[in-house]
């Protein structure tokens, strides 16, 4: 069975019931107590986040300042579970227009005691699309036609959405401008070992799109990836183009994607939702273009004294530009006093997070800035253990740029009226967990 | 309105000859509905209904007497003029007659004229309706706190017919809360729930069958006959689809009732609904009937149904989709063909965005395409994949669960994911839980081509903070020295660099690996000086009696073994068995220079010790070495069967059912579901199931093991219905048997039980062991005239039946009559490796000074 949720609590840090329901009566009320006695007041904490406790299990996710307990008693599908929790909290954000946390939940409780009717039956997830469920449940409550006469249009369309074929979109959308944005997020995982040999390095890609058409169009992407043209070229038996192919690992799409058709013709094709939603997402593992090299060396000097010297390169086009670039330099705890010397942008020591923190606002391409430091360290108690470094952080975002060399080819959009439709494509390259040990 | 009497079976009298219209209905309605349709139940009835019908009867009085009909019509601003007008209700004869009920019932529900109680009271029975609704959301927002607001029930309940659909979703919520406590004034709300099951809006529908089947107490289930047939059978999918949940709600409530309206046949009918949501919800509760009364075959999948779901999987939201793959996965394709149309279907959604139809997808798939041929299985195994891996760069929660569950399906197939090692590196900011699942994945995945990357990679992770990580990543690298011969050089230079970190416990764990690695791979020997040097560094049992035991199993090869041996010897505990092991060992190799050690050591673990095990263990060596020293050196100093592996696995039987529960709990824990559901449905029954079952298992795997516990069995005759376990200790002494807790805590196995119990070799083993023991005597013969390693043993299993041996010896009534414990025991005991730490090397221990003996 996919979940069968027995109850649902939302706590706080310290373990107070924010909102709880009970969706079936085999668990007690008791259950968060036993949450918090051998869980939260536990070192249980964090090691895990399915544990059992007499015949129930709980399964946990902190999500900023609160704590989002499942309590179940059968042989429930746990990943099922924690997508749900997932799935809840982007809509409750939605809702709340973006925080979601102790406060947001203690002035939206009879908001959320109201999508949790609706969003969970009987411990069974039921929809949790955010554009459908907002048709019906809005901030204000929608007014039951219960006294007035049962022509009621409004509300029995929306029902019809929640669980129409074509579930995600709404019928009889009207736009004055037919338009189509696509944006193109790919974020760059990097583990670089201290000598600069690549360990592990793969980009996740996703596609936004934004929708404001009208009708009910069909919408096919092309993509300059291997197996579509192949598919492509097949089907029109005519050579494959000479260019840059990229090979997709593995891709996944947003429900509203024929799967199976993805799977037989390899095109992507679907009735989009109205508004912003996430299109596919993907991942390479191949050929990836890394926007910077960063070269370190720390040198020890004694027991007091550190030197750091990084060099960060960019090895995109000459004619682009990072954006926020942040190289974080993990340093000791007892480091006392820092001295900087940087070629380009800003450089402090943070001692909240113990790093030297290297902000460079443009960066340009093809460049490489250095940033050399002294660091003095209180000499502390003979410390046994030497220090272990963390990794070199670094964030970065580089529009029109993508590490995969990933391309839109096409988009086509299909309605019966025939309209025009204007499509932006737009490009960034961010930094996932771009990490180089030092 | 309907007439409800006739259906509930009980006020029938009145309900004939003019039908009741409920009275709680009259309170709403003298608000909602014309006055021609207000309707008051006269008074000579009310004493002919059923008393739940009188108590439904008394809110509308008190309201009536509150409240002017007229202030609900007229607008705010009229209000306070009319407050004034005479309330016709109070000329009501019913009114006077009830007046004492009405005290008695007001005084049951007294509460304190003041505080918060009162002044929700006070709100929610105020004229105005905005105080109403602010008075219910802070009732609500009290009990969310944990605050016991049921006293205000009667006053919550008046507010239930409303048009305003919050403050209904409001009430409703507050019902559920507390209509258990409260059962008879649930039925106040009936009404209510049956009009709005035929309301116009298909959402207020759809919410009362919602809601009355979250109301669980008996007689609104009587109530729910009518509504719910009529739902089922709503034009709108999504009233239906909610019907579908709520025929769940009560078959878990009342099945006979369930089963008598044929409730369930809808139920299987409504696959065939043309909208997939209604589908999935119908599998749903047909799934949850039938896993509570198998007997019902409430779930059947026909070809019919086969295709309808097919058709459902592609169109319905992605909980419709986990729910419908669920199913297919329980289902066992007819044939080769069946099986691969499944696989076709299903494989499509390897690419959903959603991390739990993936894992649901994998999991149909790898059941199913068990049953198709060689090309496509393998093909699907190369499908499965880049998904697992996507799978990894979800959110962290349910990155662990795919771990859990990619361990399950490497152990089943090892080479799906060997060239995706790096997507197993951890991240420096993963969770504890994560870092720990991957290392374990990492090395199921360590082959001799990526072996040196790995290397790197973990001796990274032996030099992080984290002191359990650092532990897990030195043992990652013994258990690849031994799973990879090729890279068993590197992975001892690795070691070497770590014990050179001299971070205390990096060493202590690396000098365990070390161990391993010597039973294992000969000719390592020139490291033992590095090791040495870190004695004095050892402070954790574990470590140090792995020292004793390399430095005991290389006596003639280290110069000043004797003063090394001697040193532990001051201290000696916990690793005291070793240290006498090691002694004697040391003697047999260099007898001139030990003579006076193992004499003291003899004496102090004859005289001075408490542990019956060590005194028996120290007699034995005793005589042995005072008989014939030859004898001894053959028994002692034999050669030692290679070790295979030390990484942990899943017994076969116990793998293929997990495979089955892949993305549920049972995977996550990599148990049976039996073994953590409530105790409601843990029985003897199942344990004993679970028993003989592993039994048969050892049978197939472990001839000799199979015909202790045979012998055993045979010899004594289980009573039905007794734990088998008790077997594993039969008492001689008369002293408590150690398995006197039934069913044993998890983390306990017998065999501690066993090594803890003082019993003496001298008992003699009487009837029902007799067989047994001379079983293991004819074990113990034969292994001894093969020069100590068991020969049959099979290379997998070598633990286990050691184990056994070893405890025969320990204590011989007992080591013959050992029954393969139930499965929870077998999986804490068996995977010696990793599943604990600290028992397992200890284990280990012991099985090395049982080879020694003999």
């Amino acid at each position: 069975m996919p979940v069968a949720a027995s109850a649902i609590y939302f706590l706080n840090l310290r373990g107070d019931v924010l909102i709880n329901r009970l969706y079936r009566d085999d668990v007690g009320g008791n259950m968060v107590d036993a949450f918090r006695m051998h869980i939260m007041q536990t070192k249980e904490l964090g090691t895990c986040p399915v544990r059992q406790i007499g015949g129930c299990s709980f399964f946990y996710m902190r999500i900023s300042n609160v704590y989002i307990v499942i309590v179940v008693s059968s042989n429930a599908n746990v990943a099922c579970a924690f997508k749900f929790v997932v799935e809840a909290v982007a809509l409750f954000k939605s809702y709340f227009g973006g925080a979601f946390d102790e406060d947001a939940i203690r002035n939206n409780f009879v908001l959320i005691y109201e999508l949790l009717d609706e969003i969970m039956d009987f411990g069974y997830p039921q929809n949790l699309s955010p554009e459908i469920l907002k048709l019906y449940i809005t901030q204000e409550g929608v007014r039951s036609p219960f006294s007035s006469k049962p022509t009621d249009k409004p509300v029995p369309n929306a029902t019809l959405q929640v669980t129409g074929a074509v579930g995600w979109r709404r019928e009889g959308l009207v736009y004055k401008k037919n338009e189509v944005f696509l944006d193109i997020v790919e974020s760059v995982n990097l583990l670089m070992s201290s000598k600069g040999s690549v360990l592990r390095c793969d980009v996740t890609g996703k596609i936004l799109m934004k929708c404001f058409l009208s009708g009910m169009p069909d919408l096919k992407l092309g993509l300059n990836d291997k197996i579509g043209l192949e598919k492509e070229s097949q089907l029109k038996s005519r050579p494959t183009k000479s260019g840059k192919t990229i090979e997709l690992d593995d891709v996944t799409f947003h429900q509203c994607v024929n799967l199976t058709r993805f799977n037989s013709e390899k095109t992507v094709s679907f009735v989009p939702p109205d508004g912003e939603f996430e299109l596919m997402k993907y991942r390479i593992t191949e050929g990836v273009n890394l926007p910077f090299r960063v070269l370190p060396t720390i040198k020890e000097l004694g027991r007091t004294r550190m030197e750091v010297n990084v060099k960060v390169k960019s090895v995109f086009g000459a004619k682009m530009f990072a954006l926020g670039v942040v190289i974080k330099i993990p340093v000791p705890k007892q480091t006392a006093k820092t001295s900087f010397q940087v070629t380009s942008g800003r450089a402090k020591y943070n001692a909240a997070i113990d790093c030297l923190v290297w902000k460079i606002r443009k960066f340009p391409g093809q460049t490489e800035p250095t940033m050399s430091a002294e660091v003095e360290l209180i000499s502390t108690m003979a410390e046994k253990k030497s220090w272990t470094r963390p990794p070199i952080q670094m964030e970065f975002q580089v529009p029109m740029f993508t590490a995969s060399g990933l391309r839109v080819r096409f988009l086509k959009v299909w309605e019966k009226s025939g309209y025009n439709t204007v499509e932006w494509v737009r490009y960034i390259t961010k930094a996932g967990s771009y990490e180089i040990r030092c | 309105m309907t007439d409800l009497g006739a259906t509930s079976g009980c006020g029938v009298v009145c309900a004939r000859e003019a039908p009741p219209k409920f009275p709680s209905m009259c309170i709403t309605s003298d608000r909602q509905l014309p006055p021609s349709k207000r309707c008051f139940a006269p008074p000579a009835l009310l004493h002919i209904l059923h008393p739940s019908y009188r108590w439904c009867a008394l809110p509308l009085l008190l309201d009536g007497r509150r409240k002017h009909p007229a202030t609900h019509q007229a607008d705010e601003g009229q209000r306070a003029a009319a407050l004034h007008l005479p309330h016709p209700s109070k000329q009501s004869p019913c009114t006077h007659a009830h007046m004492s009920a009405v005290q008695r019932i007001r005084g049951a529900f007294a509460v304190p004229r003041k505080g918060e109680t009162y002044e929700l009271r006070a709100g929610l029975v105020s004229q105005y309706a905005y105080e109403r609704k602010e008075a219910i959301q802070r009732t609500i927002q009290s009990m969310t706190l944990g605050k016991d607001v049921s006293a205000l029930f009667p006053d919550v309940l008046k507010n239930i017919a409303t048009a305003d659909l919050d403050q209904k979703k409001l009430v409703y919520l507050y019902l559920m809360n507390y209509a258990k406590s409260h059962p008879d004034l649930c039925i106040l709300a009936v009404n209510t729930f049956v009009q709005d099951s035929e309301d116009p809006n298909p959402l207020v529908r759809a919410l009362a069958i919602r809601t009355m089947g979250c109301i669980r107490v008996d007689k609104m289930v009587d109530y729910m006959e009518d509504p719910l047939r009529k739902t089922l059978k709503d034009e709108s999918p999504y009233v239906r689809k909610t019907a579908a949940i709520c025929v769940a709600k009560l078959f878990d409530l009342n099945p006979s009732m369930c089963l008598e309206n044929g409730f369930l046949e809808t139920l299987q009918e409504m696959i065939g609904d043309s909208n997939p949501m209604v589908v999935a919800n119908s599998v749903s509760a047909l799934a949850e009937i039938m896993e509570a009364a198998p007997e019902t075959n409430a779930l059947q999948v026909t070809p019919q149904t086969l295709k309808k779901m097919l058709m459902a999987l592609n169109e319905c939201t992605e909980w419709g989709r986990i729910t419908i793959l669920e199913c297919l996965a329980d289902y066992t394709g007819a044939d080769v063909k069946e099986s691969e149309h499944i696989c076709e279907r299903v494989a499509p959604q390897f690419q959903h965005a959603n991390p739990s139809v993936v894992l649901s997808a994998v999991k149909v798939v790898f059941l199913h395409m068990r049953n198709v041929g060689g090309d496509l299985y393998r093909s699907y195994l190369k499908k499965m994949a880049p998904p697992l891996v996507t799978l990894v760069s979800s959110q962290p929660e349910v990155q662990y669960v795919a771990l859990r569950n990619i361990d399950l399906l490497l152990q089943k197939n090892p080479d799906i994911l060997t060239k995706e090692m790096r997507v197993f590196f951890c991240k420096y900011n993963d969770p504890p839980y994560l870092k720990l699942q991957k290392v374990e994945i990492m090395v199921r995945i360590a082959n001799d081509k990526n072996v040196e990357q790995l290397l790197a990679e973990l001796k990274e992770y032996a030099m992080e903070v984290d002191m359990d990580f650092c532990r897990r990543a030195v043992k990652a690298i013994g258990q690849v020295a031994i799973k990879i011969e090729s890279a068993t050089e590197k992975c001892v230079n690795v070691l070497l660099d770590l014990i050179a970190s001299k971070v205390h416990y990096v060493v202590q764990e690396a000098i365990v690996v070390m161990k391993d690695i010597f039973r294992k791979y000969p000719g390592y020997e020139g490291v033992i000086p590095t090791l040495c040097q870190c004695i004095d560094e050892l402070d954790e049992p574990n470590a140090r009696a792995a020292l004793i035991w390399i430095v005991g199993e290389y006596a003639e090869k280290i110069s000043n073994a004797g003063d090394i041996l001697a040193g532990f010897v001051e201290g000696f505990n916990e690793e005291f068995t070793q240290i006498l092991t090691a002694v004697v060992k040391l003697f047999l190799k260099r007898p001139d220079q030990s003579q006076g050690l193992v004499q003291k050591v003899l004496q102090a673990a004859t005289a001075e010790n408490d542990n019956p095990d060590i005194r028996d263990r120290a007699y034995i060596y005793w005589r042995l070495l005072s008989s014939d020293p030859g004898v001894t050196r053959s028994i002692v100093l034999s050669e030692r069967p290679p070790i295979a592996t030390t990484i942990s696995t899943l017994k076969p039987g116990l793998l293929d059912e997990l495979v089955t529960e892949l993305s549920t709990l049972a995977s996550v824990y990599h148990k049976p579901p039996n073994m953590f559901l409530g105790q409601g449905r843990f029985d003897a029954d199942a344990v004993q199931r679970a028993a003989i079952e592993e039994q048969q298992q050892n049978a197939r795997e472990n001839p000799i093991a199979a015909a202790a516990a045979a012998a055993a069995v045979s010899g004594a005759a289980v009573p039905p219905g007794n734990n088998i376990e008790n077997l594993l200790d039969i008492d001689f002494d008369g002293a408590a048997p150690a398995s006197a807790q039934n069913p044993p805590s998890a983390g306990m196995s017998g065999l501690e039980g066993m090594a803890g119990t003082p019993q003496r070799v001298e008992s003699p083993a009487p009837g029902q062991a007799q067989g047994a023991a001379n079983e293991l005597a004819d074990i113990f013969g034969s292994s001894n005239g093969a020069a100590g390693g068991a020969p049959t043993m099979q290379p997998q299993q070598p633990n286990l039946m050691n184990d056994d041996l070893m405890n025969g010896f320990a204590s011989l009534n007992v080591g013959g009559a050992r029954q393969p414990p139930p499965v929870a025991q077998q999986l804490e005991q068996d995977p010696w490796g990793s599943s604990n730490g600290q028992g397992s090397s200890s284990a280990n221990k012991k099985e090395d000074s049982l080879l020694d003996l003999m």
